[in-house]
């Protein structure tokens, strides 16, 4: 992994055209199969700009990836499914200009499970991502390539989305940091939508420092996201007392639970800790799974073949021509949330299923509520398991349960934070930080504590 | 509860046709799916809906002329065009 401080140092030794083009000889090997779309041209031709002192700005330099459901100008943006494979967006995403407002350099697309939907990056049209850790175990989803891309130190930053754990996911089981922020707080113009109500962009990086920073970049006042919380963020260290709780509803296998145990007593010694429970816990994950299904088949009625996308090489009368696009351009797990969705949204089930799910949302935000009132940060495993061995997981159904733990932080809309402090088998897990609403500081300070007083795991 | 003509049914409102084999996967796997759902009849909450974690109303802005997008970048992406217009299938039998 390479740290924005490491990265400067080489810059400042060897020059930045240099240290780019090396960096760019790693990513065009794609050993991990990180990326979709790698772009030389555009980052050497960035490097020269930088050394040239035209690149200016918190990222000067610093090479960036980008998940591929984040538009970028000129740039194919294929969300990982054979629908948008030569999609090429005619605008940026905002995020995608504050990057380039702050000097950043773009080193290519990663891969992803398509459509962000999955927890493996094994349903991407493109192939599965493969662990730095472990070649034959996956990455993690829906943001893998995000994620191996910093832990196999082909970038410095990267970008990734989160809808129920697809930044903390990936983060956990390759042991880089991760965060989904608060909804509201970075603009999702130009991300490809999923489930508008549940995802947002966020910032991993290889040290909490460094995702403090693109997440400074990135958050911001945007008009064009109507969801937009219009909010600025800058870090500030939070030095304080911290009440931590642990969510006893918040579980993972024996191996995993064995290791945050034993980090749960170290922490005990620098924080007062507790535990608290939150009952509506026991029913997020349907609830999740509803709404995001049902969300996914609205948002992905778009794709018709008609304005971008896979097409037919011949028009047929519309029905036709509309359900064989849809049939050739989705993959399997695209097809069964985009059904289960219109089943959950059809009449006669729309009070069992969609409204019932929104109502535990509701629940679950009220506990959230009542926890903040006496805790600081909430914390449990970030994944139930390490990461899965390619291939190990067939059945959807078990693939859901593995965002158990992940998939409340998007119901509330608050910030969560992996941080790779567990180590099992001699793989990597993150602990998952929560906090209230806009708390960002807070989590990342703490974070910082627990690193200084608890300790790193170097895995 | 769930059979082929559910599956047919779905795919049919979802717009994706389907191959006999996925018919067949796809009702197993709906099964599986909505037992999974079924977690949610142990509770009956009286508290309302939330559709959005953020208090979102509807905001106009003034009816004035933007610029656009230029049509040929609208359009870069479409196969089936004609005279700076999309083509699309046919609507009416």
């Amino acid at each position: 992994m390479i740290s924005v401080a490491e990265w400067k140092e080489r810059v400042e030794s060897e020059g930045a055209l240099n240290c780019v083009e090396k960096l760019m000889k790693e990513v065009k090997k794609n050993r991990y199969n990180s990326f979709i779309t790698v772009t030389e041209e555009i980052a050497l031709s960035q490097a020269e700009e930088y050394e040239k002192g035209k690149l200016k700005g918190k990222l000067a330099g610093i090479p960036v990836a980008i998940k591929d459901n984040i538009s970028t100008a000129g740039i194919r943006t294929t969300c990982a499914s054979k629908m948008l494979h030569d999609y090429v967006p005619p605008f940026d995403a905002h995020v995608v200009e504050r990057l380039k407002e702050e000097g950043a350099i773009i080193v290519g697309k990663t891969n992803m499970d398509e459509f962000a939907m999955g927890t493996t990056t094994e349903t991407s049209y493109f192939g599965v991502v493969r662990n730095p850790r472990d070649e034959s175990r996956v990455a993690g989803g829906s943001s893998g390539g995000s994620a191996s891309s910093i832990a196999g130190g082909e970038t410095v930053l990267s970008l990734g989305s989160d809808t129920g754990g697809s930044i903390r996911c990936p983060a956990s089981f390759t042991g880089v940091y991760g965060l989904k922020p608060t909804y509201g707080l970075v603009s999702r113009y130009g991300l490809i939508p999923y489930a508008n109500s549940l995802e947002q962009i966020g910032p991993m990086a290889a040290s909490l420092d460094d995702l403090a920073l693109l997440l400074e970049v990135i958050a911001g006042r945007d008009q064009r996201d109507s969801t937009n919380a219009g909010r600025e963020f800058r870090f500030e260290f939070v030095e304080k007392d911290f009440k931590v709780g642990i969510v006893k509803e918040m579980k993972a296998n024996e191996k995993v639970m064995a290791a945050f145990e034993e980090f749960v007593e170290k922490l005990k010694k620098v924080a007062k800790v507790k535990e608290i429970s939150l009952p509506s816990l026991n029913y997020a994950l349907p609830a999740y799974y509803v709404i995001a299904m049902s969300e996914a088949s609205s948002n992905l009625a778009r794709y018709d073949g008609v304005r971008y996308g896979y097409t037919l090489e011949k028009l047929d009368s519309w029905r036709k021509f509309f359900a064989k696009v849809r049939a050739e351009g989705f993959g399997e797990e695209v097809k069964r949330r985009i059904m289960m969705g219109s089943f959950a949204l059809s009449t006669g089930y729309y009070g069992k299923y969609y409204l019932k799910a929104l109502k535990v949302r509701t629940l679950v935000i009220n506990d959230f509520k009542r926890a903040f009132e006496s805790f600081d940060i909430l914390i449990s495993p970030t994944m139930p398991d390490v990461a899965f061995k390619i291939g190990e997981i067939k059945d959807p159904v078990t693939m859901y349960y593995a965002d158990v733990n992940t998939v409340p932080a998007n119901l509330a809309g608050i910030p969560a934070l992996s941080v790779p402090l567990l180590e099992v088998d001699g793989l990597p897990v993150g602990v998952q930080l929560m906090g209230n609403h806009f708390s960002e500081s807070a989590l990342i300070s703490f974070g910082k504590i627990v690193e200084e007083r608890v300790g790193k795991v170097e895995v | 509860m769930v059979d082929r003509s559910t599956v047919l049914h779905v795919a049919e409102l979802a717009k994706i046709e389907l191959r006999e084999d996925e018919v067949e996967k796809f009702a197993r796997d709906f099964k599986k799916i909505l037992e999974f759902f079924d977690k949610l009849d142990e509770i009956d909450p009286d508290v309302p809906p939330t559709y959005h974690v953020l208090p979102l109303k509807n905001v106009f802005r003034k009816d004035e002329p933007k610029e656009s997008l230029p049509r040929e970048l609208v359009l870069m992406n479409a196969k089936h065009k004609e005279e700076g217009y999309f083509k699309g299938p046919k609507v009416v039998e």
